[in-house]
């Protein structure tokens, strides 16, 4: 009789060591800085992950030779200076770039960091049977070479005006030949002790790696800089989900740092009044956008369910219209959704690319005040009015009636009944649907709901590029990207929206020299295509973290690994 | 209905004062005797008065935003509140009611007929119950979720166009809950079936000619309705709770459409910042399949003749 006692009791004796322990892990202390991760690290190796968890976990070990500050600028790291036609860094007919290392550089082991080093790291993304995520940063390039001990030259196949990818960012770090030299090719993800433990030059040391929980780093002894890092411990803990995390750092105090808080706003801001954290937001290039149909996705169609046809057989019935999408787009109160759905993570946008700020277009920004009125007019004066006084508008006999998907979350599923009562209001009858995010954005080809099929009127998401150069990014809407059963519908084109003049543009871009030069035309092909009606943008996102007040020294940044400066990290005393 | 009490023994004057006794008049006398049962009934005839009659009272429109008021807390003007959107808890409550309460009745009315029906025919007839209780054993090891998604995915369009986003959702929820959840009451009914057709009133009838169909309607159904009753609650219950489910993974109603399950999921972010918008549709709904099991607690003692008080 006694025995289920004596279990009750060892059981409820284990949870409370359990409960002590993890109070002890996450104790609040000079030497120690905690940061949660609510999606775990699988992997401290970038280039076999294409994770932003994995890269940022690795960031705080392997360094590249330049990388982007929070404004965007790009500043040498283990380089001297940043390479540029003046400075002879890169080739007149542009197709070498030449970096040379800082002296005295040194791994967390002791050894010296050589152009060896570099070369090597070229080898192992590059060697096929590697399976490299990060293998795009290296497009073009047909050498590594070291010139002498510090100097490394990367040489191109074709003059490369953006010569920038390769050992700059956070996806393009330096590894170490001495580790990793048996570990390329096929042997590359048998390499458990490498993957999880890389030698690097950055602050820290990867203590204890447990996959998908904790990563414990210490710092490193052998760092170029004298004094850093302030914290001589970091665990990064994985697991659970954005709310738990926000509270953790900004109500319970149990963490100083917590990565990606997808929240409303509502809920963030009464976590925040506890005052123990503060709220961090940082502009990135992400926009939450609509796309639009441009083919006729009606299930009567079968398999020819938006399907794109070069002819505009297949053409929307009344989204390819330009009042009825400039009408929808009208209609919008984007600072509504601003403040009531993304709170101060959110600002209104009427681009496609709305930063970096050099590259965003001023053309459209009429859209940032609602007009309803406008809305209405403009669809009245084209002829779309409704003639069967059922409340929706009719063109050509069509009535304007708009099946309008996303993902699910709170935040989207708020955004979506907003932008549903004003599109009713004008006269255009909404029907919304939420789809498991796992599935919409998934890819499987089997699936009739993916955001890439688009069995759907408009459907909306958010969409970024990496780094600071759009160049990929305004790729995307080039005819040949159309999103279709050709390319198992992972086609990045999935407003399936095709103008001969943009692919002309865009293939000028790809061999334009010079900042002010690309900007221009990137703004060029950001107006054609938001005018042109394969997008209603809607809001440019931030990059939401917290951190405890008495964390000093977070830059954070979203144009690089979000943790890229934390041996300037110290605790207030 | 079949009288089962004779009442030739009671005295000439008695008879003539007091009407003869039914089954169904003594179930409803001992129905009022049970105290949980009536209050049960009674909670549950005002909710359902309530969103029957309150959309028609409380006019304001349950999927009207007014971003201005968003959580407001209890005032006069919105008696629960509103949400993040400021969209009025009350009226999101009473419509979502309707189509909570329809699911569930619905979907239980289905799933209880197929699975007498099944109970019934394979506890009678030797020679079907291996293959029913077979066919109910596979229904029972079907994964409930998986094969949801994959029936909604598969008949959704089809139907949206043919009823409208709403009511084919509606039908196709309530067919899909109804058609997964008879097994419970298959196996319970076949059980009782099995050893009620052995007792001697059963054999009696059979010896005295009766054909199957009679015995089955006249004789088995009517013992066997209490089990039947009781898993009729549960159904009720566990289709409310498996179409929220659907709700929350988009294969639901569409996002903006009030249901409770809805509502509750749509509130729990909101927890610690206004509780109220879990509160109402979540007391809703546990105040609604608490009446229904203490109703069908009520009638299952109503209704079974051999217990008494």
């Amino acid at each position: 009789m006694k025995k289920p006692v004596l279990k009750i009791g060892a059981l409820v004796a284990v949870l409370l060591l359990l409960t002590g322990t993890l109070g002890g892990v996450f104790a609040q202390d000079g030497e120690t800085v905690t940061i949660l991760y609510w999606q775990a690290v699988s992997n401290m190796n970038p280039y076999l992950s294409g994770g932003t968890k994995e890269i940022d976990a690795a960031s705080l070990v392997l360094e590249p030779l330049a990388r982007y500050d929070e404004t965007a600028t790009m500043i040498p790291w283990l380089a001297v200076e940043i390479p540029t036609v003046e400075n002879g860094g890169i080739s007149e007919d542009l197709m070498s770039i030449t970096w040379k290392l800082k002296e005295g550089l040194l791994w967390s082991d002791g050894t010296p960091v050589t152009s060896a080093d570099a070369v090597f790291t070229w080898t192992y993304c590059t060697t096929e049977e590697t399976g490299c995520a990060q293998v795009a940063n290296w497009t073009d390039v047909t050498n590594v070479e070291a010139v002498d001990d510090l100097t490394v030259k990367v040489s191109f196949g074709v003059p490369k005006p953006f010569p920038y990818g390769p050992f700059v960012g956070s996806t393009s770090p330096l590894i170490q030949k001495a580790q990793f030299e048996a570990c390329v090719g096929v042997a590359a993800q048998g390499c458990t002790e490498q993957n999880f433990g890389p030698i690097g030059t950055g602050p820290y040391v990867v203590e204890e790696f447990r996959a998908n929980d904790v990563v414990t780093y210490t710092a490193n002894p052998n760092y170029r800089e004298e004094g850093k890092p302030f914290f001589q411990r970091v665990i990064l803990k994985g697991g659970g989900d954005a709310e738990s995390a926000a509270r953790a750092v900004l109500e319970t105090g149990e963490a100083d740092y917590a990565w990606n808080l997808q929240v409303l706003p509502q809920v963030l801001a009464s976590m925040e009044a506890a005052g123990i954290g503060t709220i961090m937001n940082v502009t990135s290039s992400a926009v939450e956008r609509i796309h639009i149909n441009q083919t006729n996705p009606d299930p009567a169609l079968g398999d020819a369910r938006s399907v794109w046809a070069e002819d505009g057989s297949n053409a929307h019935p009344f989204l390819t219209n330009p009042a009825v999408y400039q009408a929808l787009s009208m209609a919008i109160d984007r600072q509504v959704i601003a403040e009531q759905v993304y709170g101060p993570g959110g600002v209104p946008t009427c681009n496609l690319v709305a930063q970096p700020p050099i590259y965003a277009s001023s053309a459209n920004d009429s859209c940032l005040q609602q007009d309803m009125e406008g809305a209405k007019a403009l669809l009245d004066e084209a002829g779309i009015v409704d003639t069967d006084g059922d409340g929706v508008r009719e063109l050509n006999g069509v009535p304007l009636r708009i099946l309008y998907q996303t993902s699910t979350n709170a935040v989207r599923q708020a955004n979506q009944a907003l932008v549903k009562q004003w599109w009713d209001e004008l006269g255009v009858e909404t029907e919304l649907r939420n789809i498991d995010a796992g599935v919409f954005f998934g890819g499987d080809p089997a699936s009739p709901d993916t955001y890439g099929k688009f069995y759907a009127d408009v459907e909306m998401f958010t969409n970024t590029f990496d780094g600071t150069d759009p160049e990929s990014y305004m790729a995307q809407q080039q005819c040949s990207e159309v999103s279709g059963p050709d390319n198992n519908w992972l086609g990045n084109n999935v407003s399936r929206w095709c103008n001969a003049a943009y692919d002309e543009l865009f293939a000028q871009l790809s061999q334009t020299v010079g900042l002010e030069a690309r900007a221009e035309i990137v703004k060029q092909l950001n107006d054609m295509y938001v005018q042109g009606g394969g997008i209603i943008p809607l809001i440019n996102r931030a990059d939401v973290s917290a951190r405890a007040n008495s964390l000093e020294g977070v830059r954070m940044n979203a144009w690089d690994a979000e943790l890229w400066n934390i041996a300037d990290w110290t605790r207030a005393q | 209905m079949a009288t089962t009490t004779k009442v030739s023994a009671l005295p000439l004057d008695y008879k003539a004062t007091q009407k003869p006794r039914t089954l169904w008049g003594d179930a409803w006398r001992r129905f009022r005797k049970h105290l949980l049962a009536m209050l049960g009934s009674t909670a549950l005839i005002i909710i359902m008065l309530g969103i029957t009659f309150g959309p028609l009272i409380w006019t304001l429109d349950p999927t009207y935003i007014d971003i201005v008021d968003s959580f407001s807390g209890m005032t006069a003007e919105h008696p629960f509140g509103t949400d993040n959107l400021g969209r009025d808890t009350l009226a999101r409550v009473l419509y979502g009611g309707r189509v909570s309460l329809a699911i569930g009745v619905v979907a239980m009315l289905i799933g209880i007929l197929i699975g007498t029906l099944v109970g019934l025919l394979a506890g009678y007839f030797k020679f079907l119950d291996s293959p029913l209780m077979r066919l109910t054993d596979m229904f029972l090891s079907l994964p409930l979720l998986p094969l949801l998604l994959v029936i909604t995915l598969l008949f959704r369009d089809s139907l949206r166009v043919t009823f409208g986003p709403e009511l084919g959702i509606f039908i196709l929820t309530v067919i899909v809950i109804g058609c997964l959840g008879w097994m419970p009451t298959a196996r319970l009914v076949r059980g009782e079936v099995l050893s009620m057709k052995e007792r001697e009133f059963v054999v009696a009838a059979r010896s005295l000619g009766a054909p199957d169909f009679r015995i089955v309607r006249n004789h088995i159904l009517p013992n066997v309705l209490s089990p039947v009753i009781v898993s009729a609650t549960f159904s009720i219950a566990s289709a409310i709770i498996t179409e929220s489910a659907l709700s929350f993974l988009g294969l639901g109603f569409p996002p903006d459409f009030p249901t409770w399950g809805r509502l509750l999921f749509d509130g729990k972010d909101f927890l610690t910042l206004t509780p109220a918008l879990v509160l109402w549709p979540g007391l809703m709904i546990s105040l609604t399949v608490l009446c229904v099991n203490f109703i069908g607690d009520g009638l299952r003692d109503a209704l079974d003749p051999r217990i008494t008080k």
